[in-house]
């Protein structure tokens, strides 16, 4: 079965909000801790880095990988939940469009 | 062994199974050739994607410039990461539904109009070229230093090789050749680093040994000790940046937002069967690079070390081996301003002009002479940063199979990027340009033909670039970046998240992003490259950072031209509806092929 549009646009807004959350996350991990404070963070310690230096040079990236997996899994659920995923009705996906 | 014989078994052997794969896998129709028929399982295409992107860049001259350049360096290693997390979430999996098979397609297609195609196919053709240039330049490079081949031979041989696999096997050829490239490259980037690791701090991890204390002096962390040598010979601290903040801010942005626009790399994305494949094949393709991105800092640090220890005070002649094979390659010189015999490594160029300039014959401690004229300063060392990784085992002293495996390594990165982007050139040329816009006509077994054509004529053109390198290559890279970021990027964006964003809009904000970002690169780069100093950048963005403002221009002019011009049409607008659900990318594909 077809997502009617109202389930289309819920789906939409449902994903955007996801998406809003992530990019707020990745903005913060590298913008954020690995630029504009990392002058501030570098008075802390994590072993022998300076913290602002370990998340410019390392911890932004882990950071990153991480997003990238969370999103792999909420976005799949979000699919299966609102009836949009690519295994919603074999019959319909297997046919070409009209 | 001596490492020569080593080195030729272990490129021989890499490049015997390259050219088996390309048997393996070849092509008889244009869908395979573009995208390997999109049945790339997400884990391969992960690979793929990995080797695709780090090039000899990644491989040869990230560690090294960052070793120079320390903490600053991290703007390429967030720029070039975080690009993942936009192409994951706003790109991929949106233009894997889309299900076509080229970045001017979606673009052509989106906004119904050849002349947005036409745009989208010049900027392919023009970041593809700029980066292959210095991928056949790495390969000739590799070839020169580690098997004594003349650079224009081992173009020669890299440019064969490439011919090979990319005509044959097109995308389906390129995609498995480059799961093998990444594991050839990632051995060879992995192996010298851990050792290096165990020997300077005795953690076989390298991204802890980074943070841990030094072998030889249990007390002291590695990086403090680096902070202190460094500011004893003059150079700032390691570990403290210095360029500003808001242009670090701008650099990162436009690198990561130019990673995300890249047409090789989103083409990636076009070759697994699903959305959610995409996804994840986005996830694993970042997991790979993070491996290298997350390495090549701690290896950056310990070479530094290691480089200023080794050298400086140390008489020429007890000098290893290492450092007078890279001189007589022209990438190290040395010119003993106190005439001690001996060598002084501080900070400031070495020497009057750029580049060292040889004179015949040899001093009294058997160094090469130079023509120019000593500087100001007391440094007396000129190094280029691009041996810093291949050099690396040669200065921790590994065992020669060490050194033989990052020829090789650095050979996969290179041939794997350059294959990469000759074949995003082909198919812009035979399906953006001729198929979709000249010669509408043509069968699919005649586009097969210009598809090759053209991969042909463009290894041809990259292999020039190789022999004759174009003195401006290095300038242009910020271009890459900076023109992904300021015309791709917002239009495939607004495309997908704004369904009202018109033909119109779209134009404008490309031609308007293209233009302030390549203008400002043009003035600084070529026009006036003597007031290129923050003093003078604009606010204070250097070149290599002014593709995020350039992005910020492209989204301005577009959504207001959008606005005063009429809204899309409803078929475009039924687009957008299609590609943002995941449901039915299997029909989009099987819609394609009953073209």
């Amino acid at each position: 079965m077809k997502p009617s549009p109202a389930g289309a646009r819920a789906y939409w807004r449902a994903h955007l909000r996801l998406l809003g959350v992530l990019l707020a996350i990745w903005f913060f991990c590298s913008f954020g801790l690995g630029i504009l404070l990392a002058d501030w963070l570098d008075q802390f310690r994590l072993f022998g880095f300076k913290l602002g230096f370990w998340f410019s040079q390392q911890g932004s990236i882990y950071c990153f990988v991480l997003l990238i997996f969370y999103y792999v899994y909420a976005a799949n659920r979000l699919d299966r939940r609102h009836g949009v995923d690519e295994d919603a009705d074999p019959a319909i996906t297997d046919t070409p469009e009209q | 062994m001596e490492a020569q014989s080593l080195t030729f078994l272990f490129v021989g052997a890499s490049f015997a199974l390259y050219i088996g794969i390309a048997i393996y896998s070849r092509v008889g129709s244009t869908d395979e050739f573009y995208v390997a028929g999109g049945a790339v399982p997400p884990l391969a295409n992960g690979m793929a994607t990995a080797a695709d992107w780090m090039s000899a860049a990644s491989f040869i001259s990230m560690a090294g410039l960052i070793s120079f350049i320390g903490r600053d360096g991290a703007v390429y290693l967030m720029g070039w990461t975080g690009g993942y997390v936009l192409l994951a979430l706003l790109l991929a999996p949106y233009l894997r539904k889309f299900g076509k098979y080229t970045v001017p397609d979606f673009v052509g297609d989106r906004y119904e109009s050849d002349a947005a195609r036409l745009v989208a196919v010049l900027c392919v053709i023009f970041i593809s070229f700029t980066y292959v240039a210095g991928q056949m330049r790495g390969v000739g490079i590799v070839f020169s230093r580690f098997l004594e081949v003349d650079i224009n031979h081992g173009v020669i041989i890299g440019m064969a090789i490439v011919f090979f696999y990319a005509v044959l096997g097109g995308m389906k050829g390129i995609t498995y050749t480059q799961v093998a490239q990444y594991c050839v490259l990632i051995f060879a980037f992995m192996t010298p680093a851990i050792f290096i690791s165990l020997m300077m701090t005795g953690n076989p991890v390298p991204q802890l040994g980074f943070g841990g204390t030094l072998l030889d002096a249990p007390d002291t962390y590695l990086l403090d000790r680096l902070d202190q040598l460094s500011t004893e010979l003059g150079f700032a601290a390691y570990t403290e940046g210095r360029k500003s903040t808001f242009d670090v801010f701008c650099i990162t942005a436009a690198l990561m937002v130019g990673t995300a626009g890249l047409p090789h790399v989103i083409v990636r994305f076009f070759t697994v069967p699903k959305v959610r494949d995409a996804r994840l094949s986005a996830g694993f393709a970042l997991v790979f690079i993070a491996l290298l991105y997350t390495t090549a800092p701690a290896v950056a640090s310990f070479v530094r070390v290691n480089v200023i220890e080794t050298m400086n005070e140390t008489h020429y002649s007890a000098m290893p081996r290492w450092f007078k094979n890279w001189e007589d390659s022209g990438l190290i010189a040395w010119q003993d301003k106190n005439n001690d015999g001996r060598i002084q490594y501080r900070a400031g160029a070495a020497l009057d002009g750029a580049k060292p300039i040889y004179s015949p014959g040899r001093g009294e401690h058997g160094q090469r002479l130079l023509e120019n004229s000593p500087s100001e300063n007391s440094n007396e060392v000129y190094m280029d940063r691009d041996i810093m990784v291949l050099a690396n085992p040669e200065i921790a002293r590994l065992p020669n199979w060490v050194i033989a495996l990052v020829a090789a390594g650095g050979l996969a990165a290179a041939l794997s990027t350059a294959a990469g982007l000759l074949l995003v050139i082909s198919s812009a040329i035979s399906h953006d340009l001729l198929k979709k816009v000249f010669m509408p006509g043509i069968s699919d077994k005649q586009e097969l033909r210009y598809a090759r054509l053209a991969a042909a004529a463009a290894i041809g053109i990259a292999g020039l670039f190789g022999i004759y390198p174009p003195a401006f290559v290095a300038q242009v890279v910020a271009f890459a970046f900076g023109l992904a970021a300021a015309s791709f990027f917002p239009a495939i964006f607004l495309g997908i998240f704004y369904s009202r964003m018109n033909r119109q809009g779209a134009i404008a904000g490309m031609l308007s992003g293209l233009v302030f970002t390549s203008g400002y690169i043009i003035y600084f780069k070529f026009v006036s490259p003597e007031l290129s100093n923050p003093q003078h950048w604009w606010l204070g963005v250097s070149p290599e950072g002014i593709g995020a403002i350039g992005m910020l221009v492209n989204f301005a002019a577009a959504l207001s031209v959008c606005h005063l011009t009429p809204p899309p049409s409803e078929q475009a607008r039924q687009l957008v509806e299609k590609i943002r659900i995941p449901h039915g990318a299997g029909a989009a594909y099987h819609h394609q092929q009953n073209h």
